[in-house]
């Protein structure tokens, strides 16, 4: 399959995304510059974390009237998997490609830690090879990673499954101890209604290696192969083509 | 210069967690400012305009924050418009 990774200004973790599909994962995979328009017929595109231009007035709020992002939205619309890792989920849910917003953490502290997150459901394309409730050891290095939502949107994402990762403890309990940042839920990951659209603050790229972090976050990709390598169908339909987040 | 000159308040919806204002109530406490029961941080941007007046640079301002300026997800704002700096 064919990956391509969006690179900002402020950008920093398009590298390891670049090295964990290319060199880890064996696939094809393409850095896009945020001023071109064309995607070069990526399967999955990822944005990866950083500070994207400066993260300034709130995160990801300029990126997202980046040339590339306009190529992004109408990938994403017509069922085309988008892969938002940090900055990256910032980005998608200030475009509205995801609902909700990150927030400062409620501690005010940047948070550099190793965190455990509970797959929630095996029914993305980002999770397909994983058991619901499997639980992997992911890193996490944000300042603004608190997921907050309207009590209806919450609502919403719990009874559609689509709350894909939480944080929980080592026995994969959802206790507030285990929420780094102080997440509506614990939520570490969500979902777009059509499912093709994956959020998440933990960085999975920076876990492909046991020498470095471990390999949990080849779970991640896999899936993602394993579903492109299906013709992206997976066990369910390809996903539903819907309208907002 | 003269043309018209936007403030813009942008603040975190009511029932959103401010953790800053949290921090900065709590720092005032401290102090001994017992007084305080809330405090909520937000932003305040100048916005410069040229060429355009009263309702319309109203309309223009508010298109400016629903796109760009505030995130209607978390954020309420307000405008208030007056003479520009020469």
């Amino acid at each position: 399959m064919r990956w391509g990774v969006v690179v900002f200004p402020g950008s920093l973790d398009d590298r390891d995304a670049l090295r964990a599909t290319e060199r880890i994962l064996g696939d094809e995979a393409v850095a896009l510059w945020h001023k071109d328009r064309d995607l070069r017929g990526v399967d999955c595109v990822i944005l990866p974390g950083g500070f994207s231009y400066g993260d300034y007035l709130r995160c990801g709020a300029m990126a997202k009237f980046s040339p590339i992002m306009e190529a992004v939205q109408a990938h994403a619309r017509t069922g085309g998997l988008v892969f938002g890792i940090c900055n990256g989920f910032q980005i998608l849910c200030e475009a509205g490609l995801l609902p909700g917003a990150l927030v400062r953490n409620r501690s005010l502290s940047f948070v550099c830690d190793t965190v455990t997150v509970r797959v929630e459901t095996s029914d993305t394309p980002f999770t397909m090879g994983c058991r619901a409730g499997e639980l992997l050891s992911l890193p996490i290095k944000h300042g603004e990673g608190c997921y907050v939502a309207d009590e209806e949107t919450l609502a919403a994402l719990e009874s559609e499954r689509r709350i894909v990762l939480r944080y929980t403890d080592r026995g994969g309990r959802v206790v507030p101890e285990a929420n780094p940042n102080g997440a509506l839920a614990n939520v570490a990951g969500v979902c777009s209604a059509g499912r093709n659209v994956l959020g998440l603050m933990p960085h999975p790229e920076h876990a492909v290696e046991r020498l470095t972090g471990g390999e949990d976050g080849l779970r991640l990709f896999r899936s993602v192969q394993s579903w492109c390598g299906r013709g992206g169908t997976g066990e369910r339909s390809t996903p539903t083509v819907v309208s907002g987040p | 210069m003269g043309g018209l000159l936007a403030r813009v308040y942008v603040t975190p919806k009511r029932g959103i967690l401010d953790p800053q204002g949290k921090a900065v109530q709590h720092s005032l406490h401290v102090l001994g400012f017992g007084e305080v029961t809330d405090v909520r941080v937000g932003k305040y941007i100048e916005v410069q305009l040229r060429d355009v007046a009263g309702d319309a640079a109203m309309a223009r301002v508010r298109q400016m924050c629903e796109r760009l300026l505030a995130n209607g997800v978390i954020e309420d704002f307000r405008v208030e418009l007056g003479e520009g700096r020469s």
